[in-house]
């Protein structure tokens, strides 16, 4: 009896010894994941303005947020939405087709085609303001205008940064030409790794096109990579933010055109120093990439 | 008889376009006339930004514009690194800070990442469960969503002004510690068995036995995390207020937005592609690890 005691003793040492190898990793994660989310959460209950004490306000910071705050019900919420679910749907296809067909290409060109497909997402946005700024500049100098001009398609000028009707569409042209980030990858390695032999059944048994290829082999057996794809647009699709400020040179942007939920969160996080609206705005954002993977989820999750 | 044709032929057409060809054929060009038009759009802007960041300052605000440079020369370079910030701090320090950060954002990813991946493969204690589902949500975790209260915690950490303060809130990774957990799962348990069996400890088999055969995983999230820390603006604008510890990425943003933008394109030009290059350049050297590693990025 003693001594199993103490082999228990001893095995329960071994195994809190264990837990040493995630310590250092569970802190950093701890405090920099877990932690900001909770303090988001509480802090959205609160008036904080980072000097005087937080003093609580129940829902209020909802409140104001969903009834009153018209920038956010206007601009900030429908664009991130529309952004999310064109950019980020979109850009998610664009990389499974792109995937696709570069997988049917042998080695080499796959592999050089792969590094030009996978390159704009290695760019941060900042550093591309000069490109987007050049080729959309609204003088003749600009090369977008300076095409069109020559083209005879326009006789002046457009002004594609000054005013709000062009900066959400090229903020999406952007967001998509940079989407073909980690996701594009893991979805080309899913469908490497697709065993052959199921193909070569399938068409014994029938299958006819290429087209029914894709619905029946191809998407089933990768679904766990699908899955890794659609959560790592999302997540690229969110993080873009702040774009159509390098963009128009302005915060805010004209007539508040392409202003995202994160543009709004930083405005009054940074700007204005009301942390805890701030934090109810961080809150709404991430319920809103909380639903987004929820329903990718269910879509390529295998029923067992 | 005619059916038994047909299916043969059928067969062949299988064999001809099949995914991952060995060699070239014909079927695939219809493919490669797919993908031509848009890796040429992606790569445009990129071809921009090397073609103006060379350009003589008359071919840059030539009417009508020119996309592609005609006399190459280096004066943007240069002009970039004459220019100090308005603080006095030279070019080369910023890139300075960038090293050190990208350098001490790998290095603390990799080693806790590793670890914890180790211990979620192949250990067992209380909480393991909890701790792993917690870091697969967060996978999903948008850094830019909780940039308020990680404002807060920083200063309230007093992690503030220091080589710390642009290291530290970059280290934790969900999506590194699961991939290099997902590669570790392929190790077949008989080789850590057999390390046991010779006397090694859990540090033992965890450095010398796992470590080297998760190279390609620890390669991907190399440059996963150096990707994230080369282009971090927020640290150095909002952690650190002495000018003399920013970093390149920061630097370059707030030169970038000024109004002077436009009148400084060269050097825009050349400070994006120096931002840009060490980017690619690791991101080619690695290319067929990160492959690898992507083949076991499934998740359930």
């Amino acid at each position: 009896m003693a001594t199993s005691i103490k082999a228990n003793n001893k095995k329960k040492k071994k195994v809190s010894l264990n837990f040493l190898f995630a310590l250092p990793y569970a802190v950093v994660f701890f405090t920099f994941v877990v932690l900001l989310i909770i303090i988001s959460i509480g802090l959205s209950f609160f008036y904080y303005d980072t000097i005087n004490i937080p003093h609580f306000v129940g829902l209020d910071n909802y409140v104001s947020l969903f009834t009153r705050d018209s920038d956010f019900l206007q601009y900030a919420l429908p664009n991130t939405i529309k952004y999310a679910l064109i950019v980020g749907l979109c850009g998610y296809l664009l990389s499974f087709i792109m995937a696709w067909v570069l997988a049917q290409l042998t080695h080499r060109i796959r592999t050089i085609l792969a590094v030009i497909l996978y390159s704009p997402s290695l760019t941060s946005a900042v550093m591309m303001t000069v490109v987007w700024r050049v080729l959309f500049s609204g003088d003749t100098r600009g090369y977008l205008n300076s095409l069109l001009i020559n083209w005879g398609f326009i006789s002046t000028p457009i002004q594609f940064l000054q005013g709000p009707g062009f900066i959400f569409g090229i903020m999406i042209f952007v967001g998509l030409w940079s989407s073909m980030s980690v996701g594009f990858l893991a979805m080309l390695s899913g469908i490497l790794n697709i065993n052959k032999e199921l193909y070569e059944a399938a068409y014994i048994e029938g299958m006819k096109s290429r087209f029914q290829e894709i619905f029946y082999i191809t998407i089933p057996s990768m679904k766990p990579q699908m899955l890794f794809g659609a959560v790592m647009s999302i997540v690229g699709t969110f993080n873009s933010a702040g774009l159509a400020t390098t963009l128009s040179g302005s915060t805010p942007p004209p007539q508040y055109a392409g202003w995202l939920i994160v543009d709004h969160m930083n405005d009054y996080g940074f700007a204005r120093y009301e942390m805890g609206y701030a934090s109810a705005i961080s809150v709404v954002l991430l319920l809103i990439v909380g639903i987004f993977y929820l329903v990718a989820k269910k879509l390529f999750t295998e029923k067992d | 008889m005619s059916t038994q044709v047909k299916r043969k032929k059928k067969r062949s057409k299988f064999l001809g376009t099949m995914i991952n060809p060995t060699h070239f054929h014909r079927s695939q060009i219809k493919f490669l006339l797919i993908v031509l038009p848009f890796a040429i759009l992606m790569l445009l802007p990129m071809i921009f930004i090397v073609s103006h960041a060379f350009k003589p300052f008359s071919e840059l605000y030539a009417y009508p514009p020119k996309f592609f440079v005609r006399r190459p020369t280096l004066d943007s370079f240069r002009m970039l690194f004459r220019i100090t910030s308005q603080a006095g701090v030279p070019l080369v320090r910023y890139l300075f800070n960038s090293l050190i950060q990208a350098v001490g954002v790998i290095f603390f990813t990799l080693f806790f990442g590793s670890l914890a991946a180790y211990s979620f493969s192949f250990l067992s204690y209380r909480g393991k469960k909890i701790l792993f589902g917690a870091n697969q949500i967060a996978i999903m975790f948008v850094a830019v969503a909780v940039a308020v209260p990680r404002y807060i915690v920083m200063n309230k950490l007093g992690l503030i002004n220091n080589y710390f303060s642009l290291i530290i809130p970059l280290i934790a990774m969900p999506v590194g510690v699961f991939l290099l957990k997902q590669f570790m799962d392929q190790i077949p348990l008989e080789l850590i068995d057999a390390a046991k069996i010779d006397g090694a400890n859990n540090f033992q088999i965890y450095l010398r036995v796992v470590v080297p055969l998760v190279k390609p995983a620890l390669a991907t999230v190399a440059i996963l995390s150096f990707q994230a820390a080369w282009n971090n603006t927020e640290a150095s604008s909002l952690f650190v207020d002495d000018e003399s510890l920013k970093t390149l990425a920061y630097y370059f943003s707030t030169m970038s937005l000024g109004s002077s933008a436009l009148a400084n394109q060269g050097i825009s030009a050349a400070a994006s592609l120096m931002m840009f290059l060490p980017n690619i350049v690791f991101f080619i050297l690695v290319q067929n690890q990160v492959m690898n590693t992507m083949a076991y990025s499934g998740m359930k």
